[in-house]
C-alpha cells in the first residue's frame, strides 16, 4: 500500500516487508534479527534498535505460536519508527486479558521451550511510544508498534 | 573479563563459536523464559540455560548477548549450533546445574546488576 504523503515529516525513508509463518519455531526471529541487522546499518541508535528488537521478537513469536501466518512491516519515518504485524489466525478475544502480565495460552510444549511466560505483549507495551492492538476472533490480530525518534534517541 | 577465562574456570566444554571467545562479558543473567531474557538480559551478559533450541540464538543476537551457557549436560541441538555458528555466538555446555555455574561465575566478579 502506498504511503500518503503529508510532507516532509511523514515520508517513509526506508521500508521493509517480512513474511512470518505460523508454527516454525526453527526459523522464528529471523526476521526481527534482520530488522535489527538494517537498523544498525542505517545508523539508527542503540537504545532505539533495542526496543524495536524487543518489540519485534515478541510480536514475531506471537504469530509464530498462535497464529497461521503474519507479516511484519518496518517504516522508517524521519521522526518515528513504525512496525505493523498483521496476522491470519485465531485472534484474541479479550485482549485485557491478553495484555496481563503472566495470562497465556501457550502449550505445555511452548513452555517447555521457554514461552508461555505471559509476557510477549507487556514486553511490546513497555517498549513503545504507541501501541495498538486489534483483533477479530476466527480472523486475525493486527498490532501498531511506534517508536518515537528524537534528536537524542535518533 | 573475556570468555575464554571463563571457560577454562569453570572448565566449559565449547559447543561453537570457538573463534568468538575473545568476547568481553559485563554480567550474567539466568533464565529459561525466553521473553523474560528478552526484558531483563543486558548487553556483554552471559546467560546461564536450559533451553537447547535454535531459537535461543535470536533472542541471544537481539540481545547482544556474549555467550549462552547450557547446564546439567544438556546439548545444544543440531540446528541451534547452525545458527549460533553462523552468527558468531558462543554457545557452551556444563554438566553443572545452573546455581553452581552462577555461583562459581559471581564468585570471579560477575554480577547480576550493572
Ligand atoms: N497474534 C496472536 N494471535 C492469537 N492470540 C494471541 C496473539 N498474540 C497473543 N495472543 C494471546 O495473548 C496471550 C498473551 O500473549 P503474550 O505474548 O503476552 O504472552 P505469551 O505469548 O503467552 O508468553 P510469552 O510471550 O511470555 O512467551 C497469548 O498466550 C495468547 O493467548
Ligand atoms: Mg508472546
Amino acid at each position: 500500500m502506498e504511503m500518503k504523503r503529508k510532507g516532509m515529516k511523514n515520508r517513509v525513508l526506508f521500508q521493509q516487508e517480512f513474511e512470518i509463518q505460523g508454527g516454525d519455531f526453527v526459523n522464528a526471529g529471523e526476521s526481527s534479527c534482520k530488522i535489527r541487522n538494517t537498523l544498525r546499518e542505517i545508523g539508527i541508535n542503540s537504545d532505539i534498535i533495542r526496543r524495536i528488537a524487543i518489540a519485534a521478537y515478541e510480536a514475531e513469536m506471537n504469530v509464530v505460536m498462535y497464529a497461521q501466518h503474519g507479516t511484519m512491516k518496518i517504516n522508517v519515518y524521519q521522526d518515528n519508527i513504525l512496525l505493523i504485524i498483521d496476522d491470519k489466525g485465531p485472534g484474541i478475544e479479550n485482549i485485557e486479558l491478553a495484555m496481563k502480565p503472566g495470562f497465556s495460552t501457550a502449550t505445555e510444549e511452548m513452555r517447555e521451550m521457554g514461552f508461555g511466560a505471559g509476557m510477549g505483549l507487556p514486553n511490546i507495551k513497555k517498549n513503545s511510544d504507541v501501541f495498538q492492538i486489534t483483533s477479530k476472533v476466527g480472523q486475525g490480530t493486527s498490532l501498531e508498534i511506534k517508536i518515537l525518534l528524537n534528536g537524542k534517541n535518533g | 573479563m573475556k570468555l575464554t577465562e571463563i571457560v577454562k574456570s569453570l572448565n566449559l566444554q565449547v559447543a561453537c563459536g570457538e573463534q568468538q571467545l575473545d568476547k568481553e562479558v559485563c554480567g550474567g543473567y539466568s533464565s529459561d523464559l525466553l521473553s523474560d531474557v528478552m526484558a531483563n538480559s543486558k548487553k556483554g551478559d552471559v546467560w546461564i540455560t536450559l533451553q537447547v533450541h535454535p531459537n535461543v540464538v535470536a533472542v541471544a543476537m537481539l540481545k547482544e548477548i556474549a555467550g549462552i551457557v547450557m547446564i546439567n549436560g544438556r546439548m545444544p541441538e543440531k540446528e541451534t549450533i547452525e545458527k549460533a555458528e553462523s552468527e558468531g555466538l558462543p554457545i557452551m555446555t556444563s554438566d553443572s546445574p545452573a546455581f553452581e555455574l552462577v555461583g562459581r561465575l559471581y564468585e570471579m566478579g560477575i554480577s547480576g546488576k550493572r
